[in-house]
């Protein structure tokens, strides 16, 4: 996994140190809390115009891509729900083959939540938008009553600008194509389990969440329409990616469990649980779908790359279970990897 | 993952796989007990690999899948109660009451927590003590012990609002139930590690001997499996009807005494209905009468409208093994995962989910 970015920005002086309704009402508190906080933080030249939107040139083929957070804890070990929030969404354009540019910011904060952890958020956000030249240059607040809320639901979009020599498409899925991972999966996801309310266990778990896209793009520019597909296997995992490709071609993905990257806290976390990995949430990941002729010199690339430890190749696009993903197990059996009807429950034995 | 990789090791399986075609020399249909036991079964493809001449008969091993409608009823009133939080294992929440499953009752405002341990019911409890905390203590005998052990932690608190709703099952009433019956045809069992990791293995000799029937406990893991497997085979090829142990590293003859305490404490031998099959005597446990103020059934006017949820469903043969979920015409098509008819297709140890989810390769 890549180096965590952090930044830190000394808090404002506020002469408050929780949020209220009143922040979220638009008047005079409203205006302290964006005007000291949020403005003066994210400032650049749309944001600074403090307009109803932001307006901005720009030549050539965009993305755009919107996603919600609402995890629970908002903070867990190796990141928060605002690295989430700009991760995910940079991540998804750069899976269009588009580097990231502008991002809104909506936030929705429960009555309750302190001014330190708000801000320890918004110094996340903001320390990745830095490091990736993306700028915050919308947004929005609001303040939900006690109970109506889980301290703070963050929404981010995104506008990526799509490169050239990105042809990225389902339908260019082949017969023969190879399946990359770019790290190990299930990292994300059992981080969270590992801290979440009444399941507590002890753990060197650390989320993976990361901005990827980087690594991504980087194989675009290098491989160019070599690279067909990418997909980054968030929530519902690994098999519910693979299962969205197979679902609408008339091919089939084998993969093989044996050859699947997980750590090993990982790995005896599922056991422990009942969980199957290829289930559980990734956050700092991407699944590639590219030609066989360059697929060993892809995942060397991936290998370099600190970002993507554990990068693999986990199977291949064949013809002989259409619409279906198929694991070999490690014995030599084989299963289908269907699509989950619901969470994954934990099992009573 | 030490203790584990050791029983998934490919060439292992294979020497076992090779060791039991070289051995069966006629027809025989071995049935694993347990739920966990089916879904490796599957989810590793071994039943893909065995001889045509085994078959494996899927048991009724799976405390979902045989927890009656009826139970979920309650279950279900009681989360629908505006001074209740029902607290549940996670693949109870599915499961099709007569008129709808927990997952409903939820999205309808019913207060359904999930919870890993019933002393994590316990603390909510003791947290919120104007609410009546129920549990919905499910399983067979492998997690008696810790409900029994809840209760009995409520009472050192002085808890008045733990509750625990009681649907606790069997195994060897099951086994014996399954053998009476005339249509089944069972030649051996696979007896579940868990369950005797608890209980010890003695009271399965009788049974082995009143029906001249082997019994091997057997693991979860492939080799586990396919050991067990294996002895059992060549029992039966040789025409003993012993109880084997191949779980040695987890059971002992005695079981574990302090789990047994527990239990024979708080909990005593009762009827039960079984899903799909119906009610066996002496096949579950109830609380005993010095606790029966932790006794949700008592507490609360629980009523079923009875009937049996997903009339279509075929729970109590796919249980008895009679059929294969693949020989109902509702597989598949109105029952799947997202919209079971019945048990077995909720749980993930359930035969029908397992089917469902690994095997049309």
């Amino acid at each position: 996994m890549g180096k965590k970015i952090s930044f830190s920005c000394p808090m404002p002086e506020f002469d408050f140190d929780t949020i209220t309704l009143a922040h979220g009402s638009g008047g005079l508190l409203t205006n302290k809390l964006l005007d000291q906080g949020v403005f003066s933080l994210f400032s650049n030249e749309y944001l600074d115009r403090q307009h109803d939107g932001a307006v901005f040139y720009n030549e050539g083929k965009l993305a755009f891509s919107t996603d919600s957070f609402v995890v629970s804890p908002i903070f867990f070990p190796g990141g928060n729900i605002g690295d989430l929030s700009m991760n995910g969404t940079m991540n998804d354009l750069a899976m269009c083959g588009a580097v990231p540019k502008f991002i809104s910011l909506g936030l929705i904060i429960e009555e309750g939540l302190s001014v330190r952890e708000l801000w320890k958020i918004l110094e996340s956000i903001k320390g990745i938008s830095d490091a990736f030249d993306v700028q915050v240059v919308t947004g929005d607040t609001k303040v939900v009553e006690r109970g109506k809320g889980d301290k703070i639901f963050i929404n981010t979009s995104g506008i990526g600008v799509v490169k050239k020599q990105a042809n990225i498409g389902i339908e260019r899925i082949k017969e023969g194509d190879r399946i990359l991972v770019s790290g190990n999966i299930a990292t994300h996801g059992m981080t969270i389990m590992s801290v979440r309310k009444g399941l507590e266990f002890q753990t060197a778990l650390e989320s993976d969440t990361q901005y990827i896209g980087d690594t991504a793009l980087e194989l675009i520019d290098n491989f160019g329409s070599d690279i067909k597909f990418l997909r980054d296997p968030t929530r519902g995992g690994l098999a519910t990616v693979l299962n969205e490709i197979a679902g609408k071609l008339e091919l089939s993905i084998e993969i093989e469990e044996a050859l699947l990257p997980i750590l090993h806290e990982s790995k005896s976390a599922c056991e422990l649980l009942g969980l199957d990995p290829i289930y559980v949430a990734n956050e700092g990941l991407f699944v590639a779908v590219v030609s066989p002729e360059i697929s060993g010199e892809a995942l060397d690339f991936l290998k370099q790359n600190e970002k993507c430890e554990g990068a693999a190749f986990i199977g291949s696009v064949t013809s002989a279970y259409p619409k279906k993903v198929v694991v070999k197990s490690a014995i030599g059996g084989r299963r289908i990897a269907s699509m989950l009807p619901g969470e994954q429950l934990p099992r009573i034995c | 993952m030490k203790y584990l990789d050791e029983y998934r090791d490919a060439g292992i399986v294979k020497e076992y796989l090779e060791k039991i075609h070289k051995l069966v020399n006629r027809p025989w249909s071995v049935m694993e007990i347990c739920g966990g036991q089916t879904h490796s079964l599957v989810k590793n493809g071994i039943v893909d690999l065995l001889p045509e001449d085994v078959t494996m008969v899927h048991g009724p091993g799976c405390p979902v899948c045989v927890t009656s409608a009826e139970l979920i009823d309650k279950a279900v009133q009681i989360a629908l109660d505006e001074d209740s939080i029902l607290c549940s294992f996670g693949d109870m929440l599915r499961v099709p009451g007569s008129s709808k499953s927990l997952q409903k009752a939820k999205a309808e405002g019913g207060d359904v927590r999930i919870v890993y341990s019933p002393l994590d019911a316990v603390n909510l409890a003791l947290d919120q003590q104007d609410k009546n905390v129920v549990f919905f203590a499910v399983g067979f005998e492998t997690t008696a012990p810790v409900n029994a052990l809840s209760v009995l932690q409520a009472k050192k608190l002085g808890l008045e609002n733990y509750l625990l709703l009681v649907s606790h099952v069997l195994v060897p009433p099951a086994m014996e139930a399954l053998l009476e019956d005339e249509e089944t045809r069972i030649d051996g069992f696979l007896a579940a590690g868990h369950v005797c990791t608890v209980m010890g293995t003695s009271e399965y000799i009788p049974v082995a001997e009143k029906y001249r029937i082997p019994i091997v406990v057997t693991g979860f893991e492939p080799v586990d499996l396919l050991k067990g497997l294996f002895s059992c085979i060549q029992q039966l090829e040789k025409g003993t009807y012993k109880l084997e142990n191949q779980y040695k590293r987890v059971v002992k003859a005695q079981g574990n005494r302090k789990a047994r305490q527990l239990i024979e404490e708080v909990f005593e031998i009762s009827d039960r209905s079984w899903r799909g099959i119906g009610v066996l005597p002496n096949s579950g446990y109830s609380l005993r009468e010095a606790y029966k103020q932790f006794n949700a059934d008592a507490r609360f006017e629980l009523k079923s409208k009875g009937g049996s949820a997903g009339n279509k469903c075929i729970a109590g043969e796919i249980l008895k093994g009679l059929k294969k979920p693949v020989d109902c015409p509702e597989f598949r098509g109105s029952c799947n995962p997202e919209n079971p008819l019945g048990a077995p297709m909720v749980s993930s140890e359930g035969a029908c989910a397992a089917y469902y989810n690994y095997r049309n390769v």
